[in-house]
């Protein structure tokens, strides 16, 4: 890369943080934003403690609660005594290192990977470091945006700078046309299936192409948050008018705006960028999309059969057939049809309004399904107020959802939102593992909040095309 | 400075199965904690123990490969969430290196962080490797870091590192903290050119 043609905006991004090269051949990478939460956060503060050092640019980092709360009652003290220990460490320690803590009631507190978006901390052109590896969500503004280790949580407290190596850049171009029904949700899931969960290991992944260039700043964030279930260390989308009309006004946007603009213009890759992959997918290709397994990439159309693993070789076979056994399914059987206990609309993947609201535009006159226990956590207490502002709660509570307060819930389950025994879920979140939402044998299945409808109201996996009457 | 990690000798334990995640690897609830000290027995707690913590006579659990200290693993491993409490918990565990087809990156770097060495190795010689484990689990196994071999029972393996790992544990500076702070001047450079946040 680099030795003729353009850069790409990874590599303009790096080079604009690159603080030097370390004795082992690793690149030293300023991080202009860092993010903590109650739950990987806390121990570095700890380590920092033990070395007897300080955090060098607390400006430059941002706290918030999200995976541990609540999502009925977050009143203090929390009912779960560790969870309550969790906060208060991390809030003695931002209070100690002064550092801006964004407190439940403050109107600010959120998933952390919504709420920076939402404030306009997240900005075009910077580095942005976060204990968590939905990170990736952030490079929907064209930002190297890395999920990191409770270690590198520390180094980023006391140096603001990362050990890295460069990674390798796909530009992966998504062209055509979505059908009706299928959104970035499907987009994602559909490119995990293609490439594979670990397709992506070694590289950034830049989208581009029609279909993003479309897509609002929250579907592309949806994109990008499921790049580390692809194996890819990041993800982005090059900064356009979309982006620049989304941060216009935000809080934390930067005061001189339009030389900011300018400033961020100035890292979307040249035309003639080199790329070390690029991969083409025709949108018109992508369906409604579930997965029937226990990987992002066990994935399939709502309209296809999962798999037979007679007709897969070697060890792949293991993974069908285990994967199968966990999931309670057969093999060369229908997905649509295959019944859910639960429905879950929420996390960083689909927790924002623009999810609320399609689910909202279809939901309305349907209720959900007797056997179903649904809920709705909205991804930060902006998103909850912007809902409530529009009578989206309603229209939700209506057909049979609860509508809960904002936090990862059910996505990971450190809350009180868990499955129970073997139930299984149809949900909007972003990993299908083996116990991941709570119960060490429930089950999950990942679809977009639209299709988490259309299973909630009819008690099945179903195509949310038919069942709400979404044509093109 | 660090002392230098050239090689990890012990017994090895092969857990089977490509995409083991780190959810796998410590399930979400042992998070709820502010010191890793004492995530080391819930190690892969839900394939080892049932909801009534009932043994499921899991490989790990198998008294032949008791204090084994190397796992061997296949395609992908530590894929998922970041939490640096997976390979915390391998290490309060009694694992000093983990050999697999491939790794997930992020998981892939705490473990370095920590003095863990992921080595890659390819299928058909970890399957050779498995199987000699396997018939005799007292074997010694030697992962050599900076010979690039892992040898056992008389049997060499190649393995394949990351050039700059492999630089980081032979130079003992995995831990990268010190090596970042020595750059001070340079990384206030860098932050004087960048704008401001949230003003």
């Amino acid at each position: 890369m680099g030795e003729s043609g353009g850069r790409s905006l990874y590599q303009k991004v790096w080079d604009a943080h690159k603080v030097g090269q370390l004795p082992n051949g690793q690149h030293q990478l300023f991080i202009a934003l860092h993010l903590i939460h109650e739950v990987t956060s806390p121990q570095a503060f700890g380590m920092l403690k033990d070395k007897g050092l300080s955090v060098a640019y607390p400006e430059r980092t941002f706290a918030t609660v999200d995976h541990i709360i609540p999502t009925d009652n977050q009143a203090r003290p929390l009912a779960d005594d560790m969870a309550e220990q969790m906060i208060q460490v991390l809030v003695d320690a931002t209070a100690t290192h002064g550092i801006e803590f964004f407190a439940p009631g403050s109107g600010d507190q959120g998933i952390v990977h919504v709420v920076g978006p939402e404030l306009g901390l997240t900005q075009p052109g910077t580095t942005i470091g976060c204990g968590d590896s939905h990170t990736s969500t952030h490079g929907a503004f064209g930002c190297i945006a890395l999920g990191i280790g409770t270690s590198q949580v520390r180094d980023v407290l006391a140096s603001q700078t990362l050990a890295m190596d460069p990674l390798k850049v796909r530009r992966i171009n998504v062209n055509g046309k979505l059908s009706a029904g299928v959104g970035a949700k499907d987009v994602t899931l559909h490119i995990i299936r293609t490439l594979g969960v670990n397709g992506g290991v070694g590289f950034a992944y830049e989208y581009g192409g029609d279909v993003i260039d479309r897509m609002s700043m929250e579907e592309r964030m949806t994109v990008c948050n499921m790049s580390i279930e692809g194996g890819a260390r990041c993800g982005y989308v090059n900064p356009d008018a979309t982006t620049f009309d989304y941060l216009r006004g935000r809080p934390r946007s930067p005061a001189n705006f339009e030389a900011a603009v300018e400033r961020w213009r100035s890292f979307v890759s040249d035309s003639d960028a080199r790329y070390d992959d690029v991969v083409d997918i025709e949108g018109a290709d992508i369906p409604p999309t579930v997965t029937w397994g226990v990987t992002p990439g066990q994935a399939i159309s709502v309209k296809e059969r999962t798999p037979d693993p007679a007709l897969v070789e070697g060890l792949a076979r293991n993974l069908v057939t285990d994967a199968l056994r966990y999931m309670q399914l057969d093999g060369d059987t229908p997905i649509e049809g295959t019944a859910i206990n639960v429905a879950f609309i929420g996390s960083c993947t689909n927790g924002r309004l623009s999810d609320f609201e399609a689910v909202a535009n279809v939901i309305t006159g349907h209720k959900v399904a007797d056997s179903v226990r649904a809920i709705a956590v909205p991804g930060s207490e902006k998103v909850d107020a912007d809902a409530r502002a529009r009578g989206l709660d309603k229209i939700f509570t209506e057909a049979g959802f609860e509508w809960r307060l904002p936090g990862c819930s059910m996505c990971l389950a450190m809350n009180p939102d868990k499955l129970v025994g073997d139930e299984i879920c149809a949900s909007s979140s972003n990993r299908n593992f083996m116990g991941r939402q709570g119960s060490p044998s429930g089950r999950t299945i990942l679809m977009s909040p639209v299709m988490v409808a259309a299973a909630a109201v009819t008690g099945a996996v179903a195509d949310a095309r038919e069942v709400f009457g979404l044509e093109d | 400075m660090m002392a230098d990690l050239t090689r990890v000798a012990g017994r090895g334990v092969y857990v089977k199965g490509n995409d083991i995640d780190t959810d796998r690897i410590i399930p979400a609830r042992f998070l709820k904690c502010v010191t890793f000290d004492e995530l080391g027995p819930n190690l892969f707690r839900d394939e080892r123990f049932d909801e009534e913590d009932r043994s499921k006579n899991h490989v790990l659990d198998e008294p032949r490969f008791s204090g084994a200290e190397v796992l061997i693993s296949d395609a992908n491993f530590g894929c998922g969430s970041s939490r640096e409490h997976a390979p915390q918990a391998l290490q309060k565990f009694g694992i000093k290196a983990v050999i697999a087809e491939t790794f997930a990156e992020i998981f892939h770097g705490n473990c370095t962080t920590l003095g863990i060495p992921c080595v890659r190795m390819q299928a058909q010689e970890r399957q050779r490797l498995a199987a000699i484990i396997d018939a005799d689990p007292e074997a010694d196994l030697v992962v050599d870091v900076e010979g690039l071999t892992v040898t056992c029972a008389n049997n060499r393996f190649s393995i394949e590192m990351q050039l700059s790992t492999r630089e980081a544990f032979l130079g003992g500076s995995f831990d990268p903290l010190d090596a970042l702070l020595e750059n001070q001047s340079a990384i206030d450079d860098v932050a004087a050119r960048l704008p401001a946040l949230g003003t």
